[in-house]
Order: structure tokens, then sequence, then C-alpha cells
């Protein structure tokens, strides 16, 4: 846990209630407004160099996407999708952009499916953060998510994703995504001014020819704390597979309700064979696996 | 820029073309953006690829590579025949009105007085016709048939939407869509502004493809307005900087120009450039050029530049001809230059024709690199397997390498797109044994300097006479060279309307450039620079950001060349009669009085609106030229030419007279004229440019950089992919006359195949940016394929417009 200036909503896999006094906390979002985005990657750099994060230097393979995917390394990367939409007779050739990471739920998905206390937080103001000393690697939390987000470490199988920088926003500073964007695409603030500004750009949108224009804030996981402006709001699978009406997955729901006591005890099972297991084997021996890899 | 970056914003139409803001200047961009979301501004981009700036826009239309200046003149002749200009500010502030000499005229694509043996124009045929007073002749009805107005009326009347569709491969309608665009801001209260880069400078028409963009400005009576302007988006951070200094080889400091041969005599060199008036009651400034010309001198050399010795005129070279990077990389290919500096450039990657380029460095005796990087050129010498392919053991070039610091690493100001001069402060100390480049700079100065006092030579004066002031003369520090730049008066100035009136004492920094004087009583390095560091101090540190006409014109924050002045011929931003175009982006107006409002004045501050005094102050007009008498070495009109290498055997503007097929007046050296590939061995037209993850050839020496685009590949539309049997990721190889690459292809929609003089024309698409050196995956070094030729004035080279043939790898 390395924030406790955060106020907490909610904890995975934990009964006991999260603390509620104070109830005048804000409600934070990050804004991104897709029609202001020209894919310079700046937010992904400025990711990695406060997260210190280091990605592998990889390959191009047809496309601007680089790195190509999510990993325990890259918690935000640009998607780019080249469209033809019909306007009258004609192809409008439309280049849409979209940087991908997560959504913060309102309901996330990978905390309900999280069988590790504490390894998932909501905080009071919205920011869902994962933290790396409690989770077990089991990977609930990618079954749970429904944009495909969060990503399994090979090193230390522990899993990672965006923070909304956490750490910055408990001090009143913008993550740094936000800071570094050079065409201000992304904004951030209190969920209701962001769902003002986003309004004001549908508006500018719509007068540019843009019907369909809108803000992305699906309902299915109670809103998102990182919002979209879209050109296309009705079709948001244009945007790289932006799933139209995302929710969390009935098999999650199901964990967290009427199985989750049998789940609890199945996991019990699994603990205590653990125990057995260490009892009789004694401990795995990781150096081993090393060894065996670097032979290999 | 005549504008400036926050400028944008007030734009109400933004034109992107010749340049990818988005792409190149993200950080700039903003300003678009800004204008769009708050100003209601539409964005058209026009470009050969769907760039980030197209995916931003709300229009976009394709144009083959190297043919804007037909799409510009097309839409010049769009104007002009449906009547979309903005009439009053063309009468009044261009000289459409000015009658040219009988003897001019301009025949299938070729003006009068062309040597086609020299490549060469005599332009004494394209003067203004002179009255008795030696002042151009004007109708101020437009009417006459030499009258400017009606020469471009029927010059660009050949530039049809037919035409420009067939030339350009832009589809009419499309082009028509932008031409309607464009247009609405002909009326005064609107304005657009252009944004271009180097997509119009590399070309062997650049210069001109620039001129007809200011031309439509000109038209639609756009420039000195806020919102509007010409705005060269500089590619490199201080390149601006560079220019303003004068670093190109016929340039000294403020744009002022080396002597000619011819001009052994300062009176012959000054006459020619202190430009009397052409009409009457005209500024023409440079009638000042004497001023700045001698402080210049004194700056330099000091005591030893006295009234008896011309200032020192003679230690000035006088040129033969241009030592462009072209030129002296031609000269030390044939052995005729043997030693180089190479300071802050890496010419194996960013110069043409990388193995005539490595050739010729192999031939030096020596090189010495100065950069904070391990650039390519540093080690040309060393096989890097097929990315340079050559024999170490038979290159005998000493290389020495110096490394420097970059810009982080020192103070010092930097001159941005929009002329600002930042001040900004050392943000890290530089690693190991890296030095400023004013140390090494000095340390090598002072070493050749000691040679020339022991040894002499033939011609020691200019050498061990230079001015050397320094408090450490082995480092001058920034601040003692930023206010050498700005200037000090030698001698007490006075006003030269009341001598007994000191404008500044003897030993001051200067106010100034308007009290630099030509009798050797100021010294000043850069009169352009004059005011950025005055008495009050370091001018260019200042950061008030206080915008309290709400139009971006915050002139407390850092300092703009000339005279802090953001927006250039903002006298033009009034009518005649002094009043705004529009009250709303108000620039100045004439109070009664005087000129007034957001930005310094670029007038003449009491000069009363009925004098007539013109807006371009420095034309000896007074007014800006759409027709240009001398100044363009290819033309007084920008004229359609091919590239030198064209994917069409013919220009289609003048099919039948194969010496205007492409700019006739371009320079090309022996050799390099039969490496033009010829469209059927190399059928696709190509070009070159950069992407936003990176800058140039730095970055790919920067792990995350790296990360966001590692390795080299190139663009084509997905027509060509299929008959070429290329799928997205597969590995192709890219040839041209000088050579190969081979790289990941693209495959995209945002190449599209367009249709030219009746031929389906495919280009390709070349970013930049990768070689043998840095974190990167290992490329091949984009130049291989570009040919060795440059813009015919500025000698800028061809980068973006050449021919290739592409094959599965």
């Amino acid at each position: 846990m390395g924030l406790q200036t955060l106020d907490l909503k909610q904890r995975s896999a934990t009964t006991t209630p999260s603390p509620q006094a104070k109830s005048n906390v804000t409600e934070v979002a990050k804004l991104i407004d897709v029609s202001k985005c020209i894919g310079c990657k700046a937010c992904q750099v400025a990711c990695s160099e406060w997260n210190d994060l280091k990605e592998e230097i990889g390959f191009n393979h047809g496309t601007y996407d680089n790195p190509r995917d999510l990993t325990e390394n890259s918690w935000t990367v640009m998607r780019f999708s080249e469209v033809e939409m019909k306007e009258g007779e004609e192809a409008r050739l439309e280049w849409l952009i979209r940087k991908d990471g997560c959504m913060h739920c309102a309901d996330p998905g990978c905390l309900k499916a999280c069988p590790a206390p504490g390894a998932i937080v909501q905080y009071a103001n919205g920011i869902v953060d994962f933290n790396q000393e409690s989770c077990i690697g089991c990977g609930n939390c990618i079954t749970g998510c429904p944009f495909n987000v969060p990503r399994i470490s090979q090193k230390d199988s522990k899993a990672y994703k965006c923070s909304l920088c956490s750490d910055r926003v408990s001090v009143g500073l913008e993550p740094a995504c936000v800071k570094t964007c050079p065409t201000g695409a992304i904004s951030f603030g209190s969920k209701e001014d962001m769902t003002d500004l986003a309004e004001e750009r549908v508006v500018d949108l719509v007068e540019r020819g843009y019907k369909t224009a809108g803000l992305y804030d699906p309902k299915g996981v109670g809103g998102t704390h990182v919002m979209y402006v879209l050109k296309h709001a009705d079709q948001p699978m244009l945007y790289a597979g932006l799933p139209a009406d995302p929710s969390v997955a009935f098999s999650v729901e199901l964990w967290k309700g009427g199985l989750k006591p049998l789940a609890l005890l199945g996991m019990g099972a699994a603990m205590l064979g653990g125990l057995l297991h260490y009892l009789k084997v004694g401990p795995n021996d990781a150096d081993a696996e090393e060894k065996e890899k670097e032979a290999s | 820029m005549t504008n400036h970056w926050t400028d944008i914003k007030n734009a109400d139409v933004v034109l992107i073309m010749g340049g990818n803001a988005a792409e190149a200047h993200p950080c700039g961009f903003k300003w678009v953006t800004e204008a769009k979301h708050h100003n209601k501004a539409k964005l058209v981009v026009v470009d050969p690829r769907f760039t980030r700036s197209a995916a931003m826009s709300d229009y976009y239309a394709p144009i083959r590579v190297g043919t804007d200046i037909a799409f510009l003149g097309g839409i010049i002749n769009y104007l002009l025949a449906n009547d979309k200009i903005q009439h009053e500010y063309v009468k009044a502030y261009t000289n459409a009105s000015f009658v040219v000499n009988a003897s001019y005229k301009c025949e299938d694509g070729i003006f009068c007085g062309y040597d086609e043996a020299k490549r060469k124009y005599d332009n004494k045929d394209w003067a203004y016709e002179l009255d008795k007073d030696g002042f151009a002749v004007v109708d101020e009805t437009m009417q006459h048939e030499r009258c400017v107005m009606q020469i471009i009326k029927r010059h660009y009347s050949r530039y049809t939407p037919e035409m420009v569709e067939t030339i350009c491969g832009t589809p009419k309608a499309a082009f028509l869509k932008v031409c309607e665009m464009i247009a609405t801001t002909s009326r005064p209260d609107r304005v657009m502004t252009i944004m271009y880069a180097l997509g119009w400078t590399q070309h062997s028409q650049g210069s001109q493809m620039i001129r007809t963009g200011a031309m439509v400005q000109l038209l639609l009576g756009n420039i000195g307005l806020a919102g509007g302007g010409m705005n060269a988006l500089r590619g490199h951070s201080n390149i601006q900087g560079l220019t303003d200094l004068g670093l190109l080889s016929n340039l000294l400091p403020g744009y002022m120009t080396l002597p000619g041969q011819s001009e052994q005599k300062i009176e012959d060199y000054l006459a020619k450039r202190a430009l009397k008036p052409l009409r009457p009651n005209q500024m023409s400034y440079w009638q000042n050029y004497p001023k700045f010309f001698v402080s210049f001198q004194k700056a330099w050399w000091g005591k030893a530049a006295t009234a008896e010795n011309q200032w020192a005129y003679d230690y000035l070279p006088k040129l033969d001809k241009g030592y462009d990077v072209l030129q002296a990389f031609e000269m030390m290919h044939q052995g005729k230059i043997n030693g180089y500096l190479c300071q802050g450039f890496n010419p194996v990657a960013s110069f043409p024709n990388k193995a005539k380029i490595v050739g010729a460095l192999s031939k030096l005796k020596f090189l010495v690199i100065i950069d904070p990087l391990a650039t390519e050129t540093s080690e040309f010498w060393q096989n890097f397997g097929p990315y340079n392919d050559v024999k170490p053991e038979e290159i005998q070039t000493e290389v020495l390498r110096l490394p420097s610091t970059c810009f982080a690493e020192e103070d010092g100001s930097l001159t941005n797109s929009g002329r600002w001069l930042q001040w900004h402060w050392k943000g890290a100390e530089p690693p190991g044994e890296a030095k400023a480049d004013p140390e090494i700079m000095a340390e090598i100065f002072t070493r050749v300097r000691a040679l020339y006092q022991k040894d002499q030579g033939a011609f020691p004066d200019p050498i061990v006479n230079l001015t050397w002031p320094y408090r450490n003369p082995k480092f001058p520090s920034p601040e003692e060279l930023a206010m050498e730049f700005s200037g000090k008066a030698l001698a007490d100035v006075t006003d030269p309307k009341d001598p007994t009136k000191v404008l500044a004492k003897a030993g001051e920094q200067v106010a100034g450039f308007a009290q630099l004087r030509d009798d050797g009583s100021t010294s000043c390095g850069c009169w352009i620079y004059s005011g950025s560091w005055t008495q009050a101090g370091n001018q260019m540190a200042r950061r008030d950001n206080a915008d309290p006409f709400g139009i971006g014109q915050t002139l407390n924050w850092a300092w703009a060349w000339p005279a802090n002045r953001r927006i250039l011929y903002n006298r033009a931003s009034a009518d005649p009669a002094g009043k705004p175009w529009n009250a709303k982006r108000k620039l100045v107006a004439w109070t009664g009085e005087k000129w007034a409002g957001s930005d310094i004045p670029d007038m003449r501050p009491d000069a009363k609106p009925e004098e007539g005094v013109g807006p371009f102050i420095m034309t000896a007009e007074g007014v800006a030229k759409l027709f240009v008498p001398s100044g363009m070495v290819d033309g007084p009109l920008p004229e359609h030419y091919e590239p030198f290498e064209s994917p069409l055997a013919t220009n289609p503007l003048n099919p039948k007279n194969a010496k205007a097929f492409a700019n006739p007046a371009a320079r090309v050296f022996k050799g390099d004229m039969e490496q033009f590939g010829k469209p059927d061995k190399f059928p696709y037209a190509a070009t070159t440019y950069r992407l936003t993850e990176h800058f140039h050839y730095w970055t790919k020496h920067v792990h995350d950089n790296a990360v966001a685009q590692p390795q080299q590949f190139v663009e084509i539309g997905e027509e060509l992919a299929a008959a070429k049997g290329i799928r997205n990721g597969d590995k192709v190889r890219v040839t041209s006359n000088r050579g190969k690459i081979e790289t990941v292809a693209v495959v995209t929609k945002r190449i599209r195949t367009i249709t030219c003089d009746g031929k389906k024309v495919f280009q390709v698409g070349i970013p930049i940016h990768w070689g043998f050196k840095g974190v990167a995956q290992r490329g091949y070094i984009a130049n291989t394929l570009t040919p060795f030729v440059g813009d015919a004035n500025t000698q800028t080279p061809e980068f973006k417009a050449f021919t290739v043939n592409i094959e599965k790898a």
C-alpha cells in the first residue's frame, strides 16, 4: 500500500467495510478527446518515465502501433485504425487514434474478480489501483476486466496497469500523460467538469458534421473515470475494438455474489493443499528454475 | 514565421500544406486545436499522404509530390476568376498596380533572359517601367495590360482546375472544395494562416512554392493580420537562430550578405543593398544597411575597423560562387576540399545520395566531428554490414571526435519559429569530457591565431585582428555573446534631431537598431537581435505571459526580433486609413497621432495614413511583391516544373518544351544529371519525412523514443501493395538510381493511388530517422535514395520528390 493519503472506497476480497465518515471527496476523471489526439505517443513516454517502466525495443509489424500491446511495462498504448466512413456516395478516410489503457470503472470488474485481499483497491475519488505486494498473480483481474487491460509480468507474476498516477493525484497533480499531452487532447479534473467539457466538445464536433459524436462513459460498468470524446460515439468498435456496451462478466458477478462462499472454500482448500505441499516437499526452488532457463 | 505560434489560435481557416504540423511540430499544433476548439476554425490539409495532420482536419485533399506550385497556382486562378480577393488590400498593399517593362515575357514555361548553357537567367527584362524620377509606374485601376494584376491573371489562367487535376492528381471536386474553404477568407474580417515546412522547402523549386503560398495570402489580404501570415515551421530547435546569425555560407548576421567578387569596393557593395525607394514616401528600410553593416564590422574587428580602411571591408571574403553544403561536398568529392570541421551536423544521414557523401568524406585528409552524439558521420569509415558497406582499410581520413554539450547542458537563447528569443538555463552538467561549442571553438581559434601571429602567412589580418574581448578567452560566456549580438555604443550616441540629447553613453548597450550608426560609434553583432539585451538587462529572460488584449500578444514574454515585434507587416492589419480590418483582432491602429495597439507597430510611429507609407517597409516598393523583378534566380513568377525525378515523362503544363520540364535555373553538377532515374526503371514517386516519435537522427539514441518507433519502414498504398504481392509487415527493397534500402512495408489506405496526365501514379513514403548508430533497430540511411540537387535559390536538397522502384525482398 503506497498511498495512504487517498481514501479508500473498496478493497478486493475484503469483507470489512471501508471508512465512510469522510464524504466530501470529489470524483475525478481523465477525458481523452480523440478528435484532438495526434497519436504522438508523448503520453506513452511520460507514463514510462514517471512510473519507472522500461519497455523492450521492438520491431515494426506493419503499423504505427508500438509497443504493439499493453504490457506490464506499457500501461498505455496508442491504437491506430484506418476507417473508411460512407459519406453519401463517397468514402471518407479517417485515421482514428485511441489512447488505450485502464478505464478506471466505477464498478471495476477486476476488483470484483480479485481473490487477494487488498491487491486491488478503489479510492473514493474513483481511481482503481493495483497493489502488487498483495497480488498473487492469479490473473482473475484479466478475466474480470471488460477492456482487456491488466497484464501479468513474466518477471514477478504480478498484475500491472495504469494507476491514473494515483501518487501524483494524491498530491494535487494531474497524471503524467495529461501533463505531457502537447495538443490538449487529455484533460483531468472532477468527473463533473470533464463531463461538461466533453459536452462542449461534442457540440463542436456535431457542428463539423459528426452527427453521432458523443461521450464514452459506459453505464454497463457504472461509468468510467477515464472517458473518451468520440466522433463516432455510436460505433465505439471502430476505435480498435473499444467495446460498445462493456459490462462485468457474468461469471465474475456470480463469483462476487452467490458462489463466493463456495469459491472461498475452494481457495481455502487450495491454500491448505499448498501448505501440505510445503510441509512435505519444502519451498519451491526458484533458483533452480532460473538456472534451467539460462541453460536453455 | 511572419506571425507566431500562439497567434495561430486566431485563425478562421488553417491551411497545412508542405508540412505536417501534427507530426513534426506536435507542441505547436496545440494552437491549431485551440483555433478549432475556441475560434471555430476549419483545418484544411493538402498532402501526398493522409497524415497525422490530415487525421485532425476538416478537409483533406491528396496531391502528387512536388506539384504544389500547380495546386497553388490553381488557387490563384480560382481567386482571380471568381473575384475572391481582398480588393482594397491588393490595391494598396501589393504591387498589383505596378507596370512591368514591355520586354518582359514568359513563353512555354521559360521567362525571358534565359541562358540554357549556363542554366541562368538575366533578370534585366523583369523590371518595372520607371518614370522620369526613377519611380515605378503604377496604374491604380489595375487595367494596364502590363500591370502585375493583368500579368498574373494571364500567367495563372493556364492553371485551371482540370490542369491541377492533370498535374497534381487531385480530383477536381476536391481541389474546388479546398478553393472554396480558402476563399472564405477574402473577406476583410476573416483570415487564414498557412503552416508549411520542409515539404515546400526541400524541392528544386522550393522557394517558389513558398512564394506561391505568399501570393495566395496576399490576394486574400491575410498577411500582417492576427491569425494570418506565412508561417514557416522550423525543423530544428534554433535553426531560426542559425539563419538569423548568418550561418548559411553566403550570409552575414541579420540577413546581410557576403560581397561577391565583382564588389571589391565597399561603395558598390552598399549601393546594391541600401535600396532606394521605388515609390514616393516609402521607408525602404534597407536604406539603413550601412548602419547595420558598419556596426557589424566594428563588432568583429573593433579598433581595426576604421573609416580609413573602409571598416575592414577587405577582411571579408568575396564570393565567386555559392559555397552551400551541396557545393562543399561536390568539391570534397572532386578532392578540392581536404579538411572538414563538422559541427552539430550529420551529413552521412542528413544529406542526399549517401554513397556520394561517404565517398567525399573518404577523400578527406582529416575530419573533425563536434557533436554530443556518436553520429553516422563520425563512423562513416566503419563497416556496418549492409547498412554501411565500406572497406575501412581503404579509407585514410583521420577522424577527430570532440564531444560537445547538448542544449540542456548550457545556458543561452533559442530562437523559435515565431522569432522569439527565449533564454534558457542549464538543466544538467555535461557528461564526461563534453565541452560547450563556444569553448571548443575558442580553443581552436586562439591556437590558430597564435600560429598566424607567429608565422604570419599571406593575409593574417582578419584572424589576428579579430575582436576577442571575453573575460575568459578560452570560453566566451553565453551572456557576453548575447550582449555582443545586441550591440553597444562605442562613443556617445546622440539624437539626430537634437544633438544635445544622448541616447546611449559610450560603453552602454544600445536600446535597439534605431540607435546604430554608420560612423563607427556603435557595434552590433546582429542588427535584428539589437534590443535583446539592453541597459535594462536580458530581455530574452522575461517571463511575463500577461495577454492584455486576449489574442496571444504577450509582449513581455521573452523577446522577438525585430524590435520585439510579434507580427511582421502588422500595419497591414489596418485599412489604408488606419482602421483595423477586424476590431476583434486589432494589432495596430492610427490613433490620430501615432500607431499603437497590441503589437509594436511595423511602421514609422508618426507616419500619418495620408502619407501613404506602405506596410512592407523592407521593400523598395513599400508594398508586397506578387511579381518579383529581382531577387529570385528562377523567375519573377512561380511556374510549375516537375521534380528532377518525376513519374511523368513530360511536364503537362508545357509538354512540348523539354527545357521547362524541371526547374531550368537549378544548379546540377556534372554526373548528377546522369544519376536522375527515369520512369521506366523507377516508376514510383517517393518522398521522405519525419515521424512524431523521433527527432531527426538524434532520438534513435534514446531508449523511450526507440520503443515508440523501433524500426525503419516505408509506407505504400493498398493498390500498389496488391500489384507487387506485398503484405503488411513484409520486407521490401526500395531502389533509386543511387542505391537501395531494405526495410518493412506498412501497407496503408492513407496513401491512395492518384491519376496524373492519364497515368496511375503510386507514391511511396519513406520516413527518415534510422541508421547504423543508436539504440533503435539498425536500418539503412533513407538518404541513400535521394538525389543530389537543390532548390535554385537556396540549394536546399530535393528530399521531398524523387522516384524509386519497390519490390518484395
